[in-house]
């Protein structure tokens, strides 16, 4: 069975000179939801819009389902896009929206509206086939989007940071709303995000860019466990990014299996010492940050554990943790020397 | 408290003031327009009638205001057509740069700039030169197009500037041709604004009148008509004249109201069955 995208050595390169996407090549397997993850700028939404033949392919090719449609026009690819805006048509109601490319095709009107009508019933919204887009909520207007993308059966999803308009409630709700919908339909979605949680929680391909390139495409546990690079780690959240204790290179410590020592204690395997800067309670856990010499570190401590043996910020105190969670990273150009840790919860 | 309450005062007042400006002149014409069949041109009112309005309509010793009118109003039609279709595609044409569009575009609003009397002057001398006569309907169409025109494509700029075109992206997206993408999405997405824009084209030939001075020709346009009855007519008819033409101002734009109401209406009729 063909991939359902595959991208082979896609360049994007602007008027400007400015270049957006190196050379990337990707493989999407049939009925994938795939996240295109990292900060602004990191070349993602091109790569989508050149999947979706809203923005020309500079060099290389894009395939789908075994197709080279790199000059194709977007109806022609068997993709269907779904606009970070909505892009709903102001001037139409709900059902004209869904019913819009069978209009253009010269469907009759009985029967493209029916058809739209089962498009709108699929995403719950059968009841607001007369409202103006308007009249919708946000989440309403979503789903009229994704109903309108559907009715084309696309064969790939694409959708452009989908749920960055949508309120924290919401947004959950959708996302649960996207898989499921991904599931049933044994399509391919193809979703842009910069937020790791969001990648984690939808996908079975996370690909993290950054600058134009993939760093790294795997499934999130990989990406999670196995960090390629310090940027990675850093993006995905979670992990205290240090230098390797052999003294070669950096190496990634997932914080939640970090755990603190006192400084008078003998410890074995990796370690660092430190002082502790600041103590925050987030429930279940607790999130102890240490001044270290190699800059700040981080461990989330089961509220258990770290009620058994409570620090405040100032106390002397060493950052451990076991060989076994420890991880090489390869070395990647735009690392600051610096060793430094995100936050799994900051993450946007 | 005290202050605000003065300040409020103050800038109420000072809006009676410019409605009054504004409107002033207008309904003093409008009410002398109803001057009984003895009065004059100034106050007070001798009576109360309709008499200035049936002169008006008689033949006059100067003036040929039934000719005048239909002149402005084709003139005002044609332009108004002219400069929404030249107008909307040189809109969307402005919304990608071409080669030169910066200077097109510095070149078309100029002519807002130079003076409307000049733009009339060398125009008729350049009909006289070339050995054509000067008409409303050549030189004239063409002195008012110079106004219109540089002010309907500046509407549209402000009116695509508003324009989301990720709209054309979804509509090119789900198999739209471009043409299908024009008439299904953009055109319906920005009528209302198109329809202000032949409104505007629309008044602007009707009371125009300086460009039309020297390149008019032979006959004249309702304002030029007007002009020259003012220097040879001494009554109200005048008045009655202005209030009519008036009228027929608010009337046009009464109706392109009411077309765009009626347009809504059907889309909210239809929204509802």
């Amino acid at each position: 069975m063909p991939h359902d995208v595959e991208l082979v050595n896609v360049t994007k390169r602007y008027g400007s000179g400015a270049v957006a996407v190196k050379g990337i090549s990707l493989r999407i397997p049939a009925a994938t939801y795939c996240c295109l993850l990292g900060p602004s700028g990191c070349g993602k939404t091109s790569t989508l819009r050149m999947i979706a033949g809203h923005e020309s392919v500079s060099s290389g090719s894009v395939l789908l389902a075994g197709r080279e449609v790199t000059d194709l026009p977007p109806a022609k690819r068997g993709t269907a896009m779904m606009f970070q805006s909505y892009a709903l048509f102001p001037h139409l109601d709900c059902l004209d929206n869904v019913a819009f490319s069978l209009k253009m095709r010269g469907v009759p009107k009985a029967e493209r509206r029916a058809r739209a009508l089962h498009f709108l019933k699929l995403v719950d919204l059968e009841r607001y086939a007369s409202r103006l887009p308007a009249q919708l909520s946000g989440g309403q207007q979503q789903r009229v989007a994704l109903a309108r993308a559907l009715i084309t059966e696309p064969r790939v999803l694409l959708l452009d940071e989908p749920l960055s308009a949508l309120d924290p409630f919401l947004r959950g709700r959708m996302r649960e709303e996207l898989k499921r919908l991904q599931r049933e339909l044994g399509i391919s979605f193809v979703h842009v995000t910069h937020s790791q949680e969001e990648a984690m929680a939808l996908s079975d391909l996370v690909v993290v860019m950054e600058g134009g390139e993939i760093v790294q495409a795997a499934s999130p546990r990989d990406v999670f466990e196995r960090p390629a690079t310090a940027f990675v780690a850093r993006f995905i959240g979670g992990h205290n990014v240090l230098p390797a204790p052999a003294g070669d290179g950096t190496v990634a410590v997932r914080a939640d299996r970090c755990r603190l020592r006192p400084p008078d204690a003998e410890t074995y395997g990796p370690h660092l010492p430190g002082t502790v800067s600041a103590v925050e309670y987030q429930g279940p856990v607790v999130r102890v940050a240490l001044a270290t010499a190699a800059g700040e570190a981080v461990a989330m401590l089961p509220d258990d554990v770290f009620h058994a043996a409570p620090v405040a910020p100032g106390d002397a105190a060493v950052l451990a943790w076991s060989e076994d969670d420890m991880h090489a990273l390869a070395p990647s150009p735009s690392d600051a020397a610096a060793a430094t840790l995100t936050d799994p919860l900051a993450a946007a | 408290m005290e202050k605000a309450g003065f300040g409020k005062w103050v800038l109420g007042a000072f809006f009676v003031l410019f409605v009054l400006f504004l409107y002033g002149p207008t309904l003093t014409i409008l009410i002398l327009s109803f001057q009984g069949p003895e009065g004059g041109l100034t106050f007070p009112m001798r009576g109360v009638s309709l008499v200035w309005f049936r002169r008006l309509f008689e033949t006059q010793a100067v003036g040929d205001f039934g000719g005048s009118l239909t002149r402005s109003l084709l003139l005002a039609f044609l332009v108004m057509m002219a400069t929404v279709v030249v107008s909307l595609a040189a809109g969307l044409a402005f919304r990608r740069r071409f080669a030169g569009s910066g200077a097109l575009f510095y070149l078309t609003v100029a002519s807002l700039i130079v003076p409307s009397i000049l733009v009339s002057l060398g125009i008729g001398i350049l009909f006289n030169q070339l050995g054509l006569d000067t008409a409303w309907y050549s030189s004239g169409l063409g002195a008012q197009l110079t106004w219109t025109l540089p002010f309907g494509l500046l509407i549209m700029f402000a009116i695509f500037n508003r324009f989301d075109a990720s709209w054309e992206e979804a509509a090119r997206d789900l198999g739209a041709t471009s043409w299908q993408t024009f008439s299904h999405v953009v055109l319906p997405i920005i009528l209302p604004s198109v329809v202000g824009v032949a409104l505007f084209g629309f008044t602007l030939s009707y009371d125009e009148f300086a460009r039309t001075l020297l390149t008019a020709g032979v006959d004249n346009t309702l304002p030029l008509e007007v002009f020259g009855m003012t220097t040879n007519i001494t009554t109200p008819v005048l008045y009655a004249l202005g209030t009519l033409s008036t009228a027929l101002s608010f009337a046009v734009i009464g109706l392109a109201l009411g077309a765009v109401a009626v347009l809504q209406r059907r889309r909210a009729r239809r929204l509802s069955g």
